[in-house]
């Protein structure tokens, strides 16, 4: 018995969802993801989710647009400027020692982190021999992402977070204006593939030297969460870094034997370069 | 010759059972002038034993002290940043990180998310009052503090609507007025006190086991 009628009907929405579009946010935090659902049922202009259930089922067009709400979020650029910098003084003297580096960056949503990591690579000499593979679960925000172009207002903080990440040159030299707002360069995104992958029901597609994913798992249930992790050690070869949102850890993960600890409060991990210690 | 053993894991098994989540939940939120208040209301928040405290202070993005740090540990009160997945335990106190929504699931434990400001705030009062009312219905308790802008007062609609107890300090006592005049114009609340009042009140109803 549930004495709750809205949490049965997000129960009942997911399940809807997964059934009818193999779209599973069953393993989503509820509470998250209850509160994308009644946004959307309050634009739809529905007075209970129950109606909403009824439009996700009989309506295709309704859920394919409604899943872009679902599943964005917006970032901005060189957030955390202190990952940043940690990024470039810690990981990428390693990187260095590669002679090509594949990289993924897992939900990069409309791609402010991805043309951050970019612009980094780029200062550190390390661009011309990357490939990011750029992925998401989300089609609308991948097409933002592959065009990079960002509002005039949120320059001002992207600059200053450049700055404060420990940037080398000027971020202007980054972008062109145009569409009352900034273009970022093409060379930044030349090495970028974007392409949709989701993190629940699609796996390992490539043998990676870097995989960031920050503020995705935060989303997710914690089974969920082991599986996604999983899907990273896989990926990543021995010596490999993986690295995570200011408050994503893998402290309480199945996978925390297989990482070593570069930087907690950056919260960058290392995949064990010759395999887990002995016990 | 020995074969070699591997040696046994650390005895994880034998740790004691987590202790229960909290079956009350007291929400504190505060903008403008909050740290002045909370100052004043934190420590005296002693005789609270049964419910979380779960505190949402809106303070410039930028700022970068841990809140728990703000407030002096010698209140002899567990404080701390909440965690994402973390349970509820009764009689702690934890602050919402900054720059992240503060979200309480139906099992009484934390979510943390990015999704965008409500009100132009992000920890915002009103997700943190609207999820802690659905997972705790009426055994919750919202207070809302002095602040400039709106947030909370959605939040302390919907606690109301779930039956908890909404509290929200006087206007004519407050640094700043906006924030508890919103919530008044939203609900009804239970109670509309200056912030000492409400500090009695909190260690009354501590005292009397409903808190």
């Amino acid at each position: 018995m549930s004495e709750d009628p809205q949490a049965l009907e997000v129960g009942f929405l997911l399940e809807a969802i997964w059934q009818r579009y193999g779209y599973d946010f069953r393993n989503y935090s509820e509470a998250s993801i209850t509160r994308r659902l009644d946004h959307i049922r309050s634009k739809a202009g529905d007075q209970s989710l129950s109606q909403l259930l009824h439009r996700v089922l009989h309506q295709p067009g309704f859920f394919h647009d409604m899943v872009i709400d679902l599943t964005v979020t917006t970032s901005e650029m060189f957030r955390d400027p202190p990952f940043f910098r940690q990024l470039r003084e810690v990981v990428c003297p390693i990187l260095h020692t590669f002679p090509t580096i594949n990289i993924w960056h897992a939900g990069c949503s409309t791609g402010e982190e991805v043309y951050s990591v970019a612009i980094l690579l780029k200062e550190e000499g390390l661009l011309d021999r990357a490939t990011i593979f750029a992925t998401d679960i989300n089609r609308h925000a991948l097409k933002r992402a592959r065009e990079g172009i960002y509002s005039a207002e949120s320059l001002r903080t992207f600059t200053a977070n450049y700055q404060k990440a420990g940037g080398k040159g000027s971020f202007a030299e980054y972008y062109h204006a145009a569409y009352g707002g900034a273009v970022m360069h093409q060379e930044l995104r030349a090495n970028v593939l974007f392409s949709e992958h989701n993190l629940v029901t699609d796996t390992v597609f490539a043998e990676t030297h870097l995989v960031l994913c920050r503020n995705v798992m935060i989303y997710f249930q914690q089974p969920l969460q082991n599986r996604v992790l999983q899907i990273f050690s896989d990926s990543l070869r021995r010596g490999g870094f993986l690295c995570l949102g200011s408050k994503e850890t893998l402290e309480f993960s199945a996978v925390k034997e297989q990482f070593q600890t570069v930087d907690p409060r950056a919260r960058i991990y290392r995949k064990w370069p010759a395999g887990p210690p002995r016990k | 010759m020995n074969s070699r053993k591997r040696e046994a894991a650390p005895a994880r098994s034998v740790e004691e059972a987590p202790p229960a989540p909290a079956d009350r939940a007291l929400l504190i939120g505060a903008s403008a002038g909050g740290i002045a208040a909370l100052q004043v209301l934190l420590p005296r928040l002693k005789p609270v034993r049964r419910a979380a405290v779960v505190v949402v202070l809106h303070l410039h993005p930028q700022t970068n002290v841990p809140l728990p740090h703000i407030f002096p540990e010698a209140w002899g009160l567990s404080m701390q940043e909440a965690e994402e997945k973390q349970p509820m335990l009764p009689g702690h106190i934890y602050f919402a990180p900054p720059a992240y929504h503060l979200l309480v699931e139906r099992n009484r434990s934390f979510s943390l998310n990015v999704d965008d400001p409500v009100s132009w705030a992000r920890p915002s009062i009103d997700v943190l009052f609207q999820t802690a009312a659905r997972a705790f219905g009426r055994q919750t308790t919202a207070v809302l503090l002095t602040g400039a802008n709106s947030d909370g007062a959605e939040g302390c609609a919907e606690v109301q609507k779930r039956e908890g107890r909404v509290i929200v300090q006087h206007p004519d006592d407050a640094e700043i007025s906006s924030m508890p005049r919103a919530a008044l114009s939203r609900c009804k609340p239970d109670y509309v006190l200056p912030l000492t009042s409400i500090c009695e009140l909190l260690a009354r109803l501590g005292s009397e086991g409903t808190l």
